[in-house]
Formats: structure tokens, sequence, C-alpha cells
């Protein structure tokens, strides 16, 4: 036990006497926070939107009057003819082109069916579908208006019934993005800064030979081990507590579960990851290894997490491999305990998968780990 | 003379691949004896000593040190030993004080004994007004006689040196050599490589590896005279370049 605490003295030691590792350590994964949570934003808007109006009528500008007065469209083009919408999509002047076609106000009125044509540029399939929905709603609202003026206007004592669906957004009822996306950052930026400094640490040693000093020593694997861990998993802790105060401070992310529970959960959680760091510093000789293995695998878990993309919507294989990934774990973890104030026995599933891929990985890696040069 | 022998090599062979490191070397080390294991660069030394300290399994032959089996106690031999490698291997961002502490720890010292261990060494080393600097800011010399001095601290059986004094200027080196002496008349059993001839000159026995096997193994003394040569330098390259 006491050969544990002189590791950790001396690892702590020489975290803190490392006057570059600091700021990275703290001040750049909070200010990924504070960036990335603003930055990486669902919400689609500024959609820079053209026209080409062949009616010229009151009412021909009364719809495009209903684009400016939306917040998402950034009416900036009028183009005469179609060949210059095209061309101004082609160079990317304009997302979005709205053609209206001649005779417009005259076949409204004479309850004509129109070809109101929309042009979006589609590269990205998700925002154009988003863009799609948008333009389809402000076009149907006019719509309505006009139904209901044309009604009063024909006197007729029928009036138009009108259903409409009231949604109800539960868990985050402004479908504020930041909500959904601070608690994801957070786990973030706690497993990339204990993934590397848990990778790079042995392989560290390694490099500057001081590692066959040790393994020169009666020293027991799991002594050094754990030793060398502890630190990263304070530091862990710590980022985490200072990511709830931001996410708090900043963005009014709502805490409706116990705090208790988050901790719980997370302390284990770090220790899959430092795990990981470990083994993967077993099998490499330099840093620069250990570092490209690590971002392989960030990567790949960050993108499967269903942190920016949801797991449902991946293929069947994809989601059956996203039960490997600990990021998807925690990230689902964070929301429910965060935003919907999930207790125990909700989570126990997650908590139970991750505690066993804690165990293997950590078992892993003490095997792994020689005290031969 | 009857002594007490604390390692007993018996045909131990490393292979790697196709390759043999290490091939089929014999030699006893007597308690108290300081003894140069030589040889040119590549001929097996370090691979040798890597098996000797228990980093590194043999393939072949028997080897016992401190009274311990190089295939199934190396942990019991790791804490009869010590070991200061030619790599520097004390952590340059700790200072002497935190290094003497740390590995003083990791050999299970007591804390009364590591204080004092640590103010014995201090005090003969005259290190008084830098025992708070970071080891990294210390020049080599200082730097790999605190290393030597640390792995003396759990009082081990044997020290294995590896190449101790590369790169060292000869004032260091002669005060790292009554160091080692020092040790010696303790009772600690020295086993030391190096391609210094001078310091050759200083083992009670000398042997000298060639391609991997152990081409001769006496006393300066009796290599010279079996040699007909007037210093070791002339004994090594007569051996070496054969």
């Amino acid at each position: 036990m006491r050969v544990i605490l002189y590791i950790i003295n001396k690892e702590f030691r020489q975290i803190f006497r490392n006057k570059g590792m600091l700021p990275i350590i703290f001040i750049l994964p909070l200010l990924q926070l504070v960036i990335l949570s603003n930055a990486a934003t669902y919400e689609i808007n500024n959609i820079s939107f053209g026209y080409v109006d062949n009616d010229r009528t009151h009412t021909s500008r009364a719809l495009i009057d209903k684009f400016r007065a939306s917040t998402f469209f950034d009416v900036s083009q009028v183009f005469p003819h179609p060949k210059e919408s095209d061309l101004a999509m082609l160079q990317g002047e304009v997302d979005v082109v709205l053609t209206i076609p001649e005779h417009f106000e005259r076949d409204l009125w004479k309850d004509k069916n129109i070809d109101l044509g929309v042009t979006i540029n589609a590269i990205d399939g998700a925002a154009a579908g988003v863009e799609n929905v948008y333009i389809t709603q402000i076009i149907k609202t006019f719509n309505k208006n006009l139904a209901v003026d044309m009604v009063q206007l024909s006197n007729n004592t029928v009036q138009p019934v009108l259903i409409e669906g009231i949604p109800l957004f539960w868990y985050n009822k402004t479908l504020n993005y930041k909500t959904f996306m601070v608690p994801g950052i957070l786990v973030l930026l706690v497993t990339m800064i204990t993934l590397f400094l848990s990778g790079m640490n042995i392989v560290r040693e390694k490099e500057i030979g001081t590692l066959e000093q040790i393994n020169v020593t009666p020293i027991k694997k799991h002594h050094f081990i754990i030793g060398k861990l502890f630190p990263f998993w304070v530091i862990g802790m710590g980022l985490l507590t200072i990511g709830l105060v931001l996410a708090k401070l900043i963005f009014a992310v709502p805490m409706l579960g116990s705090l208790t529970l988050m901790y719980f959960y997370t302390s284990i959680y770090i220790l899959v990851i430092l795990g990981m760091g470990l083994f993967i510093s077993n099998f490499t000789d330099t840093q620069q290894q250990a570092m490209f293995i690590a971002w392989f695998f960030v990567v790949i878990f960050i993108l499967m997490s269903g942190l920016f993309t949801p797991i449902e919507s991946m293929p069947k294989w994809a989601q059956f491999l996203t039960e490997l990934n600990p990021i998807k774990y925690f990230v689902e973890i964070m929301r429910m305990v965060m935003l919907k104030g999930s207790g125990l026995t909700d989570i126990l599933p997650q908590l139970l998968k991750t505690t066993l891929y804690a165990v293997i990985m950590n078992t892993m890696a003490v095997w792994s780990y020689k005290k031969i040069s | 003379m009857k002594e007490e022998t604390v390692i007993k090599v018996e045909g131990l062979t490393k292979v790697f691949g196709d390759f043999i490191a290490v091939n089929n070397i014999n030699f006893h080390v007597r308690k108290g004896e300081i003894f140069g294991f030589l040889g040119a660069n590549g001929a097996g030394k370090t691979t040798a000593m890597k098996m000797l300290i228990g980093i590194s399994a043999p393939s072949s032959g028997s080897a016992n040190v401190a009274g311990f089996d190089v295939y199934t106690q190396t942990e019991s031999i790791k804490k009869s030993i010590g070991y200061m490698s030619q790599k520097f291997a004390l952590y340059d961002d700790l200072t002497v004080k935190e290094n003497i502490r740390f590995f003083g720890g990791i050999y299970g010292l007591s804390k009364n004994n590591i204080s004092l261990k640590s103010n014995l060494l201090i005090e003969e080393l005259g290190l008084e007004k830098v025992v708070h600097s970071l080891v990294g800011s210390l020049p080599l010399g200082w730097k790999q006689k605190i290393a030597f001095s640390v792995s003396l601290l759990h009082d081990p059986k044997i020290v294995f040196l590896d190449e101790p004094t590369g790169g060292v200027d000869p004032i260091t080196r002669r005060q790292f050599w009554e160091m080692i002496y020092k040790a010696a008349n303790n009772g600690t059993t020295i086993f030391v490589t190096t391609h210094y001839m001078d310091e050759a000159e200083y083992c009670d026995r000398v042997s000298i590896m060639v391609d991997g096997t152990i081409e001769a193994l006496d006393t300066p003394k009796n290599l010279k005279a079996h040699f007909g040569s007037d210093s070791m330098n002339d004994v090594f390259l007569k051996l070496a370049r054969t």
C-alpha cells in the first residue's frame, strides 16, 4: 500500500511541475466546452435565400415577405432569370432558390394547382431536409392565411377546419440544442484528457528510460499501475466537476438527477478509459504511436457515440458495434441523469456494462504490462 | 580460499530469431568482488546483463543470482540487486531529494530509514546545496554519482552497473570508482560493464565477451601475462580483433 502512495506522490509532482501540460489539462478542455457547445449546432440558421419572381404581383411579394420575416432565411438575392439563379447556386452564393411562376396570383384565386419551384443545395442532405421543412411550413402558413382571406372575401359561412398538432417537447422544453450538447461535450473532454494522459504516461517513461529502472525494482505490477492511474482518475473527476459547474453557470443546463449518481458512474467510467490508455501504452514504444492509436479510437468512439448522430439511425451492424463504445454509455447516462433525472435503477444496464468493461480493460492492462525490457 | 558465490551462470544463451546474442556463457562471481564485464559494442553484454537482472528471460542455460533463479524468481532477484544503466535512470523532473524518496519508497524502505539514508547520501556526496534542485539541471557526473548511490539505497547484495561512467570526465570517473571500491569493501558485489580499459584494471576479475561468447576470464594481471601485453587495452584489442 505504502508503495502506491510513493508513486502517486511522484506522479502528482511531475504533473504539476510540467508547466506546459497544466494548461493543456485544465484550460483547453474548458475552452472546448464553451466553444463547441456554442458552435456545434444542429439549428439551421442564416440560410441564404434567393428568388426568381416571374409573377411580380402583390401576392408573390407577400410570399417573399414571409421568407424575409423568417429568422431562418437571409433573403439576399433577386434573380431576374433562372439561369442566373442556377449560376449563383453553383458558385455557392445561395442555398435555396424559390421560383414563383407566372400567373401565380391569378391561379391562386382561381384555386388552380400551382407549382412553386424550390431548389435546395443538398450537398449536406440533413441540412437540406431541415430547410425543406422550413420552406414548406412558410408556404403552408401563407396558403392558409390566403385561404382564410378568400373565405372571408367570398363571405362564405363555412369556416375552413384546420387540424393542427400541438407538439409537447419533454425533457428539453425549449428545444435548446445546448441542453443536449453540453452534457455530451463534457463527456468528450473527460474522456479525451484522461485517455491521452494515461496513454502517453507510461510510454513516456519507456522513452526516457526510467521504465527500465522501474522494471528492475521489486515493485508489484498492480501497485505500479494503480499508482500511475490514480492521479489521472483524480484529474478526470476534477474535470467533470469544473465542467458541471460551467454547464450550470454558462449554459444553465439543468441537473435533474442525483449528482452523487453522476459521480459514482463517472468514477467507474474513468477506470475504463484509464485501462484503455494503459493498454495502448503497453503495446507502443513511443508517445507518437500511442497518440495515433488513441486518436484512432477516440474518433470512432465519438462519431459512434450518439453524441452527434442518433445511434438508432445507424445500420444494424454499427449499432451492434456501439455496444463496445464506452463513450456511448457515458453520453446516455449524462443526458439521462442531467436532463431526465434518471435514478440508479434506470441507468443500471449501462452501469453494469461499464463496470464489466472496466474490469476487463484493467485486467488486460495489468496482464499486458510486463516487467521486462 | 573459500568464498560465497553470488552469481552462478551456466550455459546461459539468448537467441533472437536466428541471431544468437549470448552463446552458452559460463562464469561465477564471488561475494564482494568487482567483476568487470567487457566486450565490444554488440558483443552481447547488455543482453546477458538483462537476463541476470530479471528483465529478459533466457533461451536456455541456467543462472542463479543472489541465490535466486532467473527463470522463476525474478522478483526475488530484483529485491536483492541494485541497477544503474548507461541511460540515466533518475527522474529529471524531480529534485534530488524526491528521487531518493521515490526509489527508497518503492524498494519498501521505511520512512525513517529513507530520511536517514538520504541525509547520509547527501552528506557523503556533498549535495547540500543542490538537494532541492531538479536532477535535470545537474551535470552528468553528479547525476551518475547520485544514481549509483540511489541504486545502493536498499543495501543490495549485488549492484549491476551498465557503462556507468560513459561520457563522464576523468576526475569524476576517478571519484566514481572510489565509490565503487567503498561499496565493495562493505561486502556489496559489483558487476560492471565498461568501455574504458583503465577501469578494467581496477576490477578484481574481468571477462571479455566477443560475439556472444566469453573469450577470456581472469584477473587483469593474469590476462596481461597470458596475452603478453602490458595493458588491458592490448589484451582487449587482441581478443576483439580475432
